[in-house]
């Protein structure tokens, strides 16, 4: 994987030598909040409902066993045994203290890590596809590009203070795995009809309280235009941008606001300037960062014992079913862990869960780790013969849950519980929804379903783009649930339509419990998965399930 | 016709831990709601509150919380202050490990 340049390196302890001294300051009262708060933001440090919470980059999801072993040992010193792996690719600690913090952050930078830009109205972290590099779907490793648009964001004195936060999402795969259409700038490797890879540019993606899927800006980019058209795009939206109305800054707004075919002509104006510019240097950077992506020599040899174990172990099988991927090597696969034990907290991994999936990632992985925006991490390259062995240690710390893309792999931002802007709890509902459909022992027949929860209309738990979706609101000074049915974060990206009203905290596991139950009694077979069956049915059979229900109830 | 005044707490985060604190009476900061004082008068309430503010050195983010007395001191009303006053709901942390009552 990519290791830091002697600039990288540099740069990041110089912003921790500099983050020391405005803590130092900040204490002394040298420094007051309104002046420290914009500091603090730099360097992913906020304020949250019950103490600071400190956000750290793991760009575009990648991971090495030396790093991860970091995070649990600062989770362990400076927080409570605990980090919590969030929808973009980040970690969050939720308990550190003020003064603890520099070290916190010199601890990361001893492992080429840091929390810059991971907040403020600038370039956050570069999110892919958790499976690049690895999936046998992929026409190339988007992650290049991704460190490429990270060293060219990072302390960018163009883009350091844009209207709002910005999100750039990559993929090399035709399955999109990044939700690309969700950001404000998404890039799907695509060819030309020359067969040569380039990219496809989507901007004004978003989530939020205005949903909006992005819009193709070029279809197909030469890749070695990427940079002076991200630029283009950033510099139109610099100028363009809201800052009269933080509710309508983002990107997704101008393009709403300009429409399509100006904001491409202004960009593509833009772009004509900018391009020259560009004299090749980017190129050769390029070109370093690939090789340092190099893909592992995969060790050859037969997969039997697999094949025999798939056979004779139903608990395994089940397993392998749900959480092993296609690798571009037959004889290896993608293994998801799962962080979401039934009852367990979406995304939180505990100091010792992290050492375990650092040693097996050195022992069966290539020592290469990923963080997926679904909260769970992955092992992208394991030899399928020493799958058995890798499960049976994910198993003696509660990591081999056989649930990926079911029922209980839920989405939940923190919610109520640590967000100091959320306006209702979502990761209870998460874990009893979890535990519900466990009790049942329906979530394999069920099949695929994927739920999303947000904790407020900001939606950091992809509601929009849940398979069901579900949004904590505050209704009067009570905690109440609205449903939305048929979002999809996939390339065939979709917003979710709302059910109806909302259900109050002990009614909406009921609630998603009839949506589950109409799906099965008007399935055309358990080959249908809920959004195919959503897409034919509509929304009828499933409101009538929600409030027809409800109301039969009430009345008796 | 007057508005009547919801009782108020004052409440902020601690600089250096983070954590949920509230005014007493007697210009003290505790970290239990109980214990904080309940004032029913506006005028008052934003006295209070420019008092807080001004402790730059100990609080950040002060604000006035509704709350309503109870037979152990002041209650919080809505229930995000209800949350504040206990911590997350997925593990035992914050004021509900520490808190003895």
């Amino acid at each position: 994987m990519y290791s830091y340049s002697d600039f990288d390196e540099s740069f990041v302890r110089s912003r921790v030598a500099q983050f020391s001294q405005q803590v130092e300051r900040r204490l002394d009262g040298s420094l007051t909040e309104d002046e420290f708060k914009p500091l603090r933001l730099m360097n992913g440090l906020y304020l949250q409902l019950h103490a600071y919470m400190l956000r750290v980059a793991i760009p575009y999801g990648t991971l090495n066993p030396h790093q991860m072993r970091q995070l649990a040992h600062i989770a362990q010193v400076w927080d409570k045994g605990y980090g919590h792996f969030t929808t973009r690719q980040n970690i969050q600690f939720n308990w550190p203290k003020l003064g603890n913090v520099p070290a916190i952050l010199g601890a990361l930078a001893d492992v080429e890590m840091h929390a810059i830009q991971t907040s403020g109205n600038c370039v956050r972290n570069v999110t892919a596809d958790h499976f690049a590099g690895a999936a046998a779907d992929e026409i190339e490793d988007p992650r290049p590009y991704a460190e490429l648009l990270r060293q060219w964001s990072t302390d960018h004195p163009e883009f350091q203070f844009l209207p709002r936060k910005f999100k750039i999402a990559i993929t090399g795969a035709p399955n999109d795995r990044a939700v690309t259409k969700a950001h404000d700038i998404g890039l799907r490797m695509v060819r030309n009809a020359a067969g040569e890879a380039g990219f496809e540019v989507i901007v004004g993606g978003g989530l939020g309280r205005t949903p909006m899927i992005g819009h193709t800006v070029r279809g197909y980019l030469p890749k070695a235009d990427l940079l002076p058209y991200v630029e283009a795009i950033l510099s139109v939206y610099n100028m363009l941008g809201r800052r009269d109305n933080k509710y309508k800054a983002r990107i997704k707004i101008t393009v709403h606001e300009t429409g399509v075919e100006e904001i491409t002509r202004l960009i593509e104006a833009r772009f004509t300037e900018v391009r020259p510019l560009f004299k090749g240097a980017d190129q050769k950077l390029l070109a370093d960062i690939t090789a340092a992506f190099a893909p592992p020599a995969l060790r050859t040899g037969g997969t039997e014992a697999y094949d025999a174990f798939y056979t004779a172990d139903p608990t395994f099988r089940a397993w392998a079913d749900t959480n092993l991927t296609a690798h571009r090597d037959a004889s290896h696969a993608i293994v998801t862990i799962s962080l979401k034990a039934h009852g367990a907290t979406p995304g939180d991994a505990t100091a010792d869960q992290m050492r375990l999936i650092a040693d097996l990632a050195e022992k069966y992985g290539y020592s290469d780790l990923r963080i997926s925006h679904e909260q769970n991490v992955i092992l992208p390259h394991v030899h399928k013969s020493d799958l058995p062995a890798l499960h049976a240690a994910l198993g003696t710390m509660g990591l081999a849950t056989a649930n990926i893309g079911l029922i209980s792999d839920i989405i939940a931002c923190p919610g109520m519980d640590y967000c100091d802007l959320a306006t209702a709890r979502s990761i209870p509902i998460a874990t009893q929804i979890a535990t519900r459909f466990d009790e049942l022992k329906l979530e394999h027949d069920i099949g695929p379903l994927k739920i999303k929860i947000s904790g407020c209309i900001n939606a950091c738990g992809h509601h929009h783009v849940g398979h069901i979706g579900i949004l904590g609101l505050d209704r009067a000074g009570v905690e109440n649930y609205q449903i939305t049915l048929g979002g999809d974060g996939t390339e065939d990206a979709a917003i979710g339509d709302k059910t109806g009203p909302g259900f109050a905290y002990d009614e909406i596991v009921p609630a998603i419990e009839r949506i589950v139950g109409a799906y099965l009694e008007h399935r055309n077979d358990p080959g249908e998965a809920f959004l195919a069956a959503y897409r034919r049915l509509g929304m009828a059979p499933f409101k009538a399930a929600l409030y027809d229900a409800e109301g039969a109830r009430d009345a008796a | 016709m007057s508005r009547s005044f919801t009782p108020k707490i004052v409440t902020a985060s601690d600089l250096r831990a983070g954590d949920v604190i509230y005014l007493t009476a007697d210009d003290q900061w505790t970290r239990d709601h109980a214990k904080a004082e309940l004032i029913d008068d506006e005028a008052h309430a934003q006295m209070r509150l420019l008092f807080a503010a001004a402790q730059k050195l100990r609080v950040v983010g002060a604000y006035l919380a509704d709350a309503k007395a109870g037979p152990n001191g002041p209650e919080p009303i809505h229930f995000r202050e209800v949350f504040r006053t206990k911590g997350p709901s997925n593990y035992p942390h914050g004021k509900q490990a520490d808190l003895t009552h």
